[in-house]
């Protein structure tokens, strides 16, 4: 499409006579008019508003990752106590409180989601935990991103034995119970640091979810490889390692994105799991799936300790996913399986 | 289908070597052993130590040893459990695991199949739309919030059903597991369901099966199912490992004897040889088990080439 007849708008698009046969939802009164081109990511991001559950999703995880990032030192602005603060002199507050409730039973705005075992605040500690959860699962992402672009790419690219190869090793990396491996890890090589358990953390949960993203990768490039653009480049003398980081994986963009905002909650639920069994973060940091592990010890008498997490969880792990679902179905709808 | 078979078992036996050989390196590279505690201990008793468990002699030998063991099946002694072999240990915990799991499958399958097709041929409707969204709180809620929930309300509000612990086969202890346990597979599966049948729905045969003047009954039964659960036995394999790890948080939560909650207590324990032991046992049973489900792919699906 050409916008020679328009020099002032560039991203116009002159609608000819040839458009109205060509695309049927050219109405026949904009022949001859000019309209405002779409890319590609306008046209997914339009069609991802429409799905209101995305739209909901997506409202639902901004909300919730900006009130981890800012709520904590915000209770603090306000109501004058960290997540870690532990009351003293007053007996009754040094209980576990149930929501909305003060010291001696009357009600308070300072913890709508009561206070744990030591008198803490459960709103500022589970605010905090998902701080520690969110990390986890996008710098977990962003390492298995990392690792499964790459390999995929590559793999793709070279083709051949090569492609065999690698795809073999993923194949049998599959099926191995890699749970299993990462707590035996985890367990064994312990941190004396939080930090640095933290770190082994993400390391363990990243290394061992690039499959997916490897294999999506590849077929990606396999079927991208061939196409003009990278003979062109491939013509004009461009390196292996230019074409596939410059031509190749830019353009597998769209799945990548996909996968990787369905990469989060399966992590973010994987390292819950690991810290609810006590090999993921150690205390004093604490993340969700900690949070609900202390909570499940009281759950007969003191049931907010375990809902308000649990729920939290939850909640953020079904945005995620209706957000996936939705970009998925905005950006590659021909992908549309599970 | 026998050379299938074959080729199959040429990469599943490698790949159980990789699982126990990377679980002995993690354990032999980790910092400390599992003797040394608080205080160090005097060097003649370490020495003995180190002479009983074979600690004296070059790696490759300590591998040797582990591995020959292990083709033999036999896993050697457990360090903490004293006196008990973890042939033993698996033996006993096994049944406990098994049985939660295949009845958590099950019932996924049933009811996760079941609302899948719904779904699929009530595309757009609000059964669709209802049990999809279920599906996803499913998937979304980790078991080790479910359970706890389900516990304070049957077992702690209404008082219907015992809260924990193991009592035998059947028994009313083996529900809220189950259904914790149950829950994401139902999810997955009824997922899995709907995509598999509203593709094989739109396909030729299935308008050539409607054309004949087969019932709506025997359309899906007969010919749209066969096709729409591709998808749902080839999850089997990975199900699977995710079930196995499903039943480490539930045996922990509802205080079940099982595999995975002996497999916890070893890895904190550092209880060397059950580790090693219950990692080879579950590698060769899930790898063995995706392999079954491989060829049971293959016969039903003609379509994949030996």
């Amino acid at each position: 499409m050409s916008n020679k007849n328009n020099p002032d708008h560039e991203d116009l698009v002159h609608i000819g006579p040839e458009m109205a046969v060509a695309e049927a939802d050219v109405h026949p009164d904009e022949v001859g008019t000019f309209v405002r081109g779409t890319s590609l990511w306008r046209d997914a991001w339009r069609r991802l508003l429409k799905n209101k559950l995305a739209v909901v999703g997506m409202m639902v995880v901004i909300i919730v990752t900006i009130a981890s990032i800012i709520g904590p030192t915000a209770i603090k602005a306000i109501f004058g106590f960290t997540p870690d603060f532990i009351p003293t002199g007053d007996v009754n507050a040094t209980r576990s409180l149930p929501p909305f409730t003060g010291p001696n039973g009357q009600f308070t705005w300072t913890h709508p989601m009561g206070t744990d075992n030591a008198g803490r605040d459960q709103f500022a500690r589970v605010l905090q935990g998902g701080q520690i959860s969110l990390f986890v699962g996008i710098l977990s992402t962003v390492v298995s991103l990392l690792i499964g672009v790459s390999y995929g790419a590559v793999s793709g690219y070279v083709g051949g034995r090569v492609d065999n190869m690698m795809m073999r090793i993923v194949d049998v990396l599959y099926s191995l119970p890699y749970v299993i491996v990462v707590i035996v890890l985890l367990s064994m090589f312990r941190s004396q640091t939080p930090r640095g358990q933290l770190i082994l953390l993400f390391i363990a949960l990243g290394s061992v979810s690039w499959l997916t993203m490897a294999r999506i990768v590849r077929g990606q490039v396999l079927s991208l490889k061939n196409q003009e653009f990278v003979l062109a480049a491939r013509a004009t003398g461009v390196s292996n390692t230019r074409i596939i980081f410059r031509h190749l994986i830019p353009n597998t963009l769209g799945p990548v994105i996909v996968y990787a905002t369905l990469t989060i909650p399966q992590i973010m639920l994987t390292e819950a799991f690991l810290s609810f069994l006590g090999f993921g973060v150690q205390a004093p940091i604490a993340s969700w799936g900690s949070l609900a592990a202390d909570g499940i010890q009281n759950i007969a008498i003191f049931p907010w300790q375990l809902i308000f997490p649990g729920v939290t969880m939850a909640l953020t792990l079904f945005s995620l996913n209706f957000l996936g679902d939705g970009l998925r179905d905005a950006l590659d709808p021909q992908m549309r399986t599970v | 289908m026998l050379r299938f078979i074959v080729r199959r078992l040429l990469i599943t036996i490698p790949t159980i070597l990789v699982v126990i050989s990377i679980t002995w390196v993690l354990i032999k590279l980790a910092p400390g052993n599992f003797y040394s505690g608080e205080k160090p201990l005097p060097p003649a008793i370490e020495k003995n130590i180190r002479e009983k468990y074979g600690l004296d002699k070059p790696w490759y030998q300590q591998y040797g040893k582990t591995m020959w063991g292990i083709v033999r099946l036999d896993f050697g002694t457990s360090l903490k459990y004293q006196g008990q072999s973890v042939n033993t240990i698996i033996k006993r915990s096994l049944p406990v695991s098994a049985a939660v799991g295949i009845l958590a499958y099950l019932l996924a399958l049933v009811v996760g199949v079941t609302a899948g097709s719904i779904a699929a041929l009530k595309q757009n409707t609000k059964w669709d739309y209802g049990s999809m969204a279920l599906a996803m709180l499913g998937i979304s809620i980790p078991n080790f919030v479910l359970g706890p929930i389900l516990v304070l309300v049957f077992s702690l509000t209404l008082y219907w059903l015992p809260p924990s612990r193991w009592e035998g086969f059947p028994s009313w202890n083996l529900v809220l597991p189950v259904l914790t346990l149950s829950a994401i597979y139902m999810a997955y599966i009824a997922r899995l369901t709907r995509a598999g049948m509203l593709e094989v729905l739109r396909s030729d045969y299935i308008r050539t099966a409607r054309a004949k003047g087969l019932s709506e009954r025997d359309v899906v039964i007969r010919h749209a199912l066969r096709g729409g659960l591709m998808p749902v036995i080839s999850y089997t394999g990975p199900a699977l490992a995710f079930l196995l790890t499903g039943t480490v948080v539930v045996e922990r939560i509802f205080a079940l004897p099982g595999l995975g909650n002996y497999f916890i207590q070893a890895s904190l324990n550092r209880d060397e040889p059950l580790i090693i032991g219950i990692v080879a046992f579950i590698a060769i049973v899930l790898l063995l088990m995706n392999l079954l489900v491989d060829i049971v792919y293959a016969y039903l699906d003609p379509r994949v080439r030996y």
